[in-house]
Parts: C-alpha cells; sequence; structure tokens
C-alpha cells in the first residue's frame, strides 16, 4: 500500500495532472458550494417553479458578460416595486369616497439597446368598484406619450406589447423600441437618461390600495444567461454539477470494481467458471448499451438512479472483463500465490489479498479515465430524451436549447456553456487519468 | 522400516502431468518414509522430480494433471482420502509446511514481511491478529531476522533475509514437518551455510522433521539424517546418511559422489556422461541403463526395490544380496 501512495505522489511530476487535478477539485468545490448554498429543494423549486417564479427574468436572455465583449452594452432588467418603495406614491381625495393614487417610477436607461419586453403588474385591494389605471410615459428629451388604461382586477397584468390601441398609437413599432428609440434617427437608437413612469389611479370607495411593480425585461441575465421559460441557466448549470460528478464516479467506480471482482473469480476458479463468465462477457458485449437504455427509459423510468444501475448492471460483463483477465492470469502464476495455495489460504483470501491488491495499479487510471466516459454517457442519454424528469442537468439545457433552436438563433451562450462544462470535467479526468496511467504504467514513460 | 511410528510413508505415489507432446511421469512410483524429528535429504539432477515430488505431498497441484495416486499416511492417516477442503484446512501448515522453491519470489509483494509470516496463524487458528503477529515475532527471532524488518516490504529485504523470512513462514503455526524446496539454491555461499545451520538449530529446538530438497549434496550432508536419490521420477536409494556418504549403493549414487570435489582428498571430481533421460514417454528398464557402468541384460527389464541392511536400492545388482520389496512396482511395465 505505502508503494502505491509514492506511485500516486509521483503524479507531481506530470503538469497535466496538476492542472486536471486542479481543475477537478475546482469542479469539486463548486459542486459542494452548489449543494450548500442551493439546497435540493430549493433548486428543484426555481427550476420547476412556474411563472410566478420567473416572471421577473427576461426570456433567453444573454448572460450578464456578454456586456464585457460587445460594444453595445446590452439592458438588463430593471424592476422597480412600490411595495418595496421604489415608486412615488401620492394619494389625493376624489370625489365623494374615493382617492387619486399616483405612482412614478424613475430610471437611469444608459444602454445600446432596447429592452425585451416591458410588463406593470398591478395588485389592487377594493371591495366592489374596480379602480381605474391609466399610464404616461416621459422621455428623457421631453416627450410624453399616453399609454393604456387599464381597469384593475384584484391582480392585474399590462403587457404593453399586448396593447392593441397602443401599437395604433405607436404606428405599430413594438413599444419598447418605440417609447426608447429617439424619433430624429432612422435606425432605432435609444436616447439615454432618465425616464418617467406615472401611473394614474382612481379608486371608487374608500380604503383601496394599489400597488404596481414595473418591469423592463433587459436583454441580458444573470451569470448564465435564461432560457425560453425565463429560468435562469445558472441553476442547472450549478446543480449539474454535483449530478454529473455524481453519476460519473459512482457509475465508473461501480462498474470497474465489479468487472475486476468478476474477472478475478473467473480466472482463479478457471475451468467452467471461467467459462460461463467469458461466455456471458462476449454476448454481453454485442449487445447496444444505448437501445436497451432506452428501453429502460421508456418501459420503467427514466430516474437517473435507474439509469445508473442500468449501467452499471450492464457493464458488470463488460470488455474490461477481457482486460483484467489478461492481467489475473499473468499474476495467478506467481510463485506467492502458489505460497498462498501451500499454506492454506482459502479461495477468498486468495482472490482479496493476493490477486486483486496486484491490478490496483491498473485499475486506478481506468477508473478515472472511466468517469468522463460516464459523464457524457447521462449527457447523450438525456439529449435522447432520457434524462431524469425532475433535475435540472447539463444535458438538460443542451437539450432544451437543441428544441429550441438555439444555434439557429444565434444563442450560442445556450450550448456552449453546459458544453464547455463538460469538456472542462472530460479534459481533466482524462489528464489524470493518462499521467496515473504513465506512473503505474512506467514502460509508457519513455513513449 | 518402521511403518507404525513413522511421520510420513509415501508407497507409490504418481503424479503425471499432461502435455501437448504426451504425459510427463514427474513422479512414478515414489516410496519412502520419515520419521519424527528426522531429515531426509532428496537429492537428484535438475528436472529428475524433485519439486514435483513436494507439490504431489502437499497436493498442490497445477491444472494440468493427468495422474495423481498412491498413498500418503501422514500420522498413520491416508490424508489422500482427505477433500480438498479438508486437506486445506487439516493438513497444510498444519501437519506439514512448505519453503518453496524460490522463496524470494514467494513473498507476496504488496504485503509487510511480517503480516505475511502472521497469514497461516489467522488462516488455520482463530486468532486475532495481535496474536498473530506475536508468534510471527517469535519466529522472526527465531529465523534471526531483526524484529524491525517485519515492517518491511519482501523487495525491501536482502536474498538470504528473504529466505529466512519464507522459513519463519513456515515454522509459524509448528507444523510436525516442513518441505524446503531448494532453500539455498540462489544464495551466496556464506549464507547458505548461515541458514543451513540455522535448520539443524530449528531441528534440535522445534523437533521438527524436514524434507530438504536440494541438488547440492555437500552443504545438505550437514543435515540429513537420512539421504533419497531421485532419478527420472523415481528413488533409486534411500539410505541413512552416514551410510550413504561412506559408500553408496546404486550406482547413480556412487557416481554422484565421485563429482562432488574434495577438500582434503586429491580426488579430480568425475563426471556423469550422457544426459538424464526425458521424463516424456519413458520406456521400461532401468532408467538409468543408458548411463550406467555396470549395465548388464537385466537391465532391460524395470528393477524392484530391494532392501540391503536397512537400506533400499532400486538396482538389479542387489538381487542376491537384499531382499524384495514392494512387488506391486515391478508389475508396472
Amino acid at each position: 500500500m505505502r508503494s502505491l501512495w509514492n506511485n500516486v505522489r509521483q503524479i507531481g511530476r506530470y503538469p497535466s495532472a496538476i492542472v486536471g487535478l486542479t481543475v477537478i477539485l475546482l469542479v469539486v468545490a463548486f459542486g459542494i458550494y452548489t449543494v450548500v448554498t442551493l439546497p435540493y429543494r430549493e433548486a428543484i423549486q426555481l427550476w420547476r417553479g412556474g411563472e410566478e417564479i420567473w416572471g421577473e427574468s427576461p426570456k433567453m436572455a444573454r448572460p450578464v458578460w456578454y456586456n464585457l465583449f460587445s460594444r453595445d452594452k446590452l439592458p438588463t432588467t430593471i424592476v422597480l416595486d412600490s411595495r418595496e418603495g421604489e415608486a412615488i406614491k401620492s394619494r389625493e381625495p376624489f370625489g365623494d369616497e374615493g382617492d387619486d393614487i399616483t405612482l412614478v417610477y424613475t430610471f437611469d436607461y444608459a444602454y445600446d439597446d432596447f429592452p425585451e419586453e416591458l410588463t406593470v403588474f398591478f395588485e389592487a385591494t377594493y371591495e366592489e368598484k374596480s379602480p381605474y389605471a391609466s399610464l404616461m410615459w416621459r422621455t428623457p428629451d421631453g416627450r410624453e406619450i399616453r399609454l393604456g388604461q387599464v381597469t384593475l382586477r384584484p391582480t392585474e397584468t399590462y403587457r404593453l406589447a399586448l396593447d392593441d390601441r397602443l401599437a395604433r398609437r405607436l404606428r405599430d413599432v413594438p413599444p419598447q423600441i418605440a417609447l426608447f428609440a429617439d424619433p430624429e434617427i432612422e435606425e432605432p437608437t435609444p436616447v439615454k437618461g432618465t425616464y418617467e413612469l406615472e401611473i394614474r389611479v382612481t379608486t371608487f370607495e374608500p380604503n383601496v390600495d394599489v400597488e404596481a411593480k414595473w418591469v423592463a425585461y433587459g436583454q441580458v441575465h444573470g451569470l448564465a444567461g435564461t432560457d425560453h421559460r425565463r429560468r435562469d441557466l445558472m441553476v442547472a448549470l450549478q446543480w449539474g454539477t454535483p449530478i454529473a460528478l455524481a453519476f460519473g464516479l459512482l457509475a465508473a467506480l461501480g462498474t470497474t470494481v465489479t468487472t475486476m471482482l468478476v474477472a478475478a473469480v473467473g480466472v482463479w476458479f478457471g475451468g467452467w467458471v471461467d467459462g460461463i463468465i467469458q461466455r456471458i462477457t462476449e454476448i454481453n458485449m454485442v449487445l447496444p448499451l444505448l437501445p436497451i437504455l432506452i428501453m429502460v427509459g421508456t418501459f420503467y423510468s427514466r430516474s437517473i438512479w435507474t439509469m445508473l444501475g442500468a449501467v452499471i448492471a450492464l457493464s458488470i460483463f463488460g470488455g474490461g472483463i477481457k482486460t483484467f483477465r489478461a492481467i489475473f492470469i499473468q499474476v495467478r502464476e506467481a510463485p506467492y500465490i502458489e505460497a498462498a495455495r501451500a499454506y492454506g489460504a482459502s479461495n477468498g483470501r486468495i482472490i482479496v489479498r493476493y490477486l486483486i491488491p496486484r491490478i490496483i495499479p491498473v485499475m486506478i487510471p481506468s477508473l478515472v479515465s472511466g468517469v468522463p466516459v460516464y459523464v457524457f454517457l447521462e449527457a447523450s442519454l438525456t439529449l435522447l430524451g432520457l434524462g431524469d424528469p425532475v433535475l435540472p442537468t447539463w444535458g438538460k439545457v443542451i437539450e432544451d436549447a437543441r428544441a429550441q433552436g438555439a444555434l439557429h438563433n444565434g444563442q450560442y451562450y445556450w450550448v456552449l456553456q453546459p458544453a464547455a462544462l463538460l469538456m472542462l470535467v472530460g479534459l481533466s479526468f482524462a489528464m489524470v487519468g493518462f499521467s496515473l496511467d504513465r506512473v503505474f504504467n512506467p514502460r509508457l514513460r519513455g513513449l | 522400516m518402521m511403518a507404525q511410528d513413522s511421520l510420513l510413508r509415501l508407497r507409490d505415489l504418481k503424479l503425471y502431468f499432461r502435455t501437448t507432446k504426451g504425459t510427463v511421469q514427474a513422479v512414478d512410483g515414489v516410496r519412502f518414509s520419515l520419521g519424527h524429528n528426522e531429515a531426509v535429504v532428496v537429492i537428484g539432477e535438475s528436472g529428475c522430480g524433485k519439486s514435483s515430488l513436494a507439490k504431489a505431498v502437499l497436493r498442490l497441484l497445477p491444472r494440468n494433471v493427468e495422474t495423481y495416486e498412491g498413498e500418503v499416511f501422514l500420522n498413520g492417516t491416508d490424508v489422500m482420502q482427505l477433500d480438498e477442503e479438508a486437506f486445506r484446512k487439516q493438513v497444510r501448515w498444519v501437519k506439514m509446511s512448505l519453503v518453496p522453491q524460490a522463496a524470494m519470489n514467494a513473498l507476496n509483494p504488496v504485503l509487510r514481511v511480517g503480516d505475511q509470516v502472521a497469514e497461516p496463524m489467522m488462516v488455520h487458528y482463530d486468532v486475532g491478529k495481535e496474536e498473530a503477529l506475536a508468534q510471527a515475532q517469535r519466529m522472526f527471532e527465531h529465523v534471526g531476522v531483526p524484529l524491525d524488518f517485519m515492517q518491511r516490504y519482501a523487495f525491501e529485504l536482502s536474498g538470504g533475509m528473504r529466505q529466512r523470512v519464507a522459513i519463519a513462514m513456515s515454522l509459524v503455526t509448528a507444523p510436525a514437518l516442513i518441505i524446503l524446496d531448494e532453500p539455498t539454491s540462489a544464495l551466496d555461499v556464506l549464507t547458505q551455510a548461515n541458514i543451513m545451520n540455522m535448520l539443524k538449530r530449528i531441528k534440535d529446538e522445534m523437533e521438527t522433521s524436514f524434507i530438504l530438497i536440494t541438488h547440492d549434496i555437500a552443504t545438505s550432508s550437514e543435515l540429513a539424517d537420512k539421504v533419497a536419490v531421485m532419478y527420472a521420477g523415481q528413488i533409486v536409494e534411500v539410505s541413512d546418511a552416514f551410510q550413504f556418504f561412506t559408500e553408496p549403493l546404486h550406482p547413480y549414487s556412487q557416481k554422484l559422489m565421485a563429482s562432488v570435489p574434495r577438500l582434503r582428498a586429491d580426488v579430480e571430481p568425475e563426471f556423469i556422461t550422457g544426459q538424464p533421460p526425458s521424463l516424456l514417454g519413458l520406456k521400461p528398464g532401468c532408467r538409468f541403463a543408458p548411463r550406467c557402468p555396470m549395465r548388464h541384460d537385466r537391465c532391460d527389464q524395470d528393477p524392484p526395490v530391494y532392501e540391503v541392511d536397512g537400506r533400499e536400492v532400486r538396482c538389479w545388482l542387489y538381487e542376491g544380496a537384499g531382499t524384495r520389496v514392494a512387488a506391486e512396482e515391478v508389475a508396472r511395465a
């Protein structure tokens, strides 16, 4: 065991191994950070919650760091909520019983492009008579534009783009452009400066209150952007990490260890035991893995743990048996194995204490190199529509992007971010695996 | 011989291997007996079946065995009747142990040698690791290996030390019989002498019996109570050591003794012409006949074993001098 440890320490001599190990450690740290700061329940809530949770996020927004690389600064989302005191609220009596409530939202706009969407969310408390709101828009260059009028239900959403009368007034230019564009310039260009939105609500009974939230959806959002359902991709990128690592490590460990044990048993007992194991292996090697997994996913369950179990079960009698067997057959003939037989060690003891320790140097590199194979397999399964229906994973993000035609629409961030993470994990494990192989198989060093 | 109080008694023991070229008669009708606290030296040329004899006694059979039969009596019980599992539990290392050939490679490279020596104790007796290691420590003292070596791995030890560790391992369960398969063949002369002295001391202190398999007549002479000469799978002479070294009976034994260099007498060492026969497809008749200086017509038939003054010899020359034993072996042919 000590010599094994010495071998592992030699890995420091390979720069690629150090880089790979550093990346693996960073990825693992990122995974732990995710699990600690964004607990599973919360993540699932964020990923599968529904409109209330994603409502304030823009659709298919690019990540914020996109602005670092582009000359035109894209707007982020602006949210102003009267409940948070982000609007100036004033109240004057109106008529016998009602009030006139005025909400004024002021904000600076210094971006080079237009918002994605403009929406006002109202919340009104009243007994019988609905309050009535009218909206007014003031641009930095002093123009005033009348927006629509809304009769407020207890909750009311006013989407500017869906207001037909406004559209007519703006000559069918979408409001998110018309309200910000400089009318002097033909090519739509936003006017920079301070904008003002005034909402005047007229109420017809006493004790009526109205709150409103103004959202100017931006074109960039969060560190990872959003998808077609306004979900923050960061959730999936973050939670994809522990899932990918767990799947990869468990599958690699499960298949390698079971395969090695089966090979050891076959070689040690030989005869018909070995014969049966070899025949099962050969049959299993011709069986295609993917169609079987598709059948499992279609007819049984798409849970990631079912898939993991199926992958391991199908790999026990995998090609690895042939490799391990070749080495075990050599070790079996070693004099110290015969010595162990002479002193009456049982079969189990010889396998565990004499055969298996000799194969560990071969097993460790193949185990490490095997991790990315299974990480990719999980992503491929998801891409085939066999992903876990609940969990946010990298494969799921790519799948969504594919389904929405992200690459045709120029939304490269949507595909490239999860793909980059997949490649990073694959590359780092491969770098460490190859270095370990060179440490444990000194003959490779000259190559 | 005194069959009643013998520790080990072999009768017509056969071990044939199956190869692509035919059957190899590695051990072919071996008979000899060994008493308590007695050392027998089995000598013979390379390839005469000495190591196969050790394997046959301990039933360490390779996969290509064709025939394995005969009688092996240990303390009066016929161990050939035991099944594999019972043999493993009741005989191996409990009643007899083995120091394998090339003991240097017989140690597990991934175990500390202390643990390695303690292994048989843990396998055969229901003892904890502490107790097994304590017993191993006593054995290290017996064979003269410093106790701090127990923490080392086999590759960190010199050849002589490894050999001592292998001997310590064979002693750890205090079996009555230890088979040593060429324990000194890869060592320098000084270490050989040390190990031989150590074995002698162990024999006296622990009252064990030894089967010492070797081709080194000179070194083994110090330890031997009895000598068995093996030639082409058969024992051709079993004799008291003193009588053997002064007056060997079988022509092969005589030639062997003549080939040993003498320190004080001015005698040129002789050599034996020809090659030992291949153990593949042996013809009937005396197997030494083609190289024998005293060959005559009878040698075309298988020679029987004759008893001469309490010594056994398989040669037609003693037809008149001794009584014939083991007639069943003649019937083979």
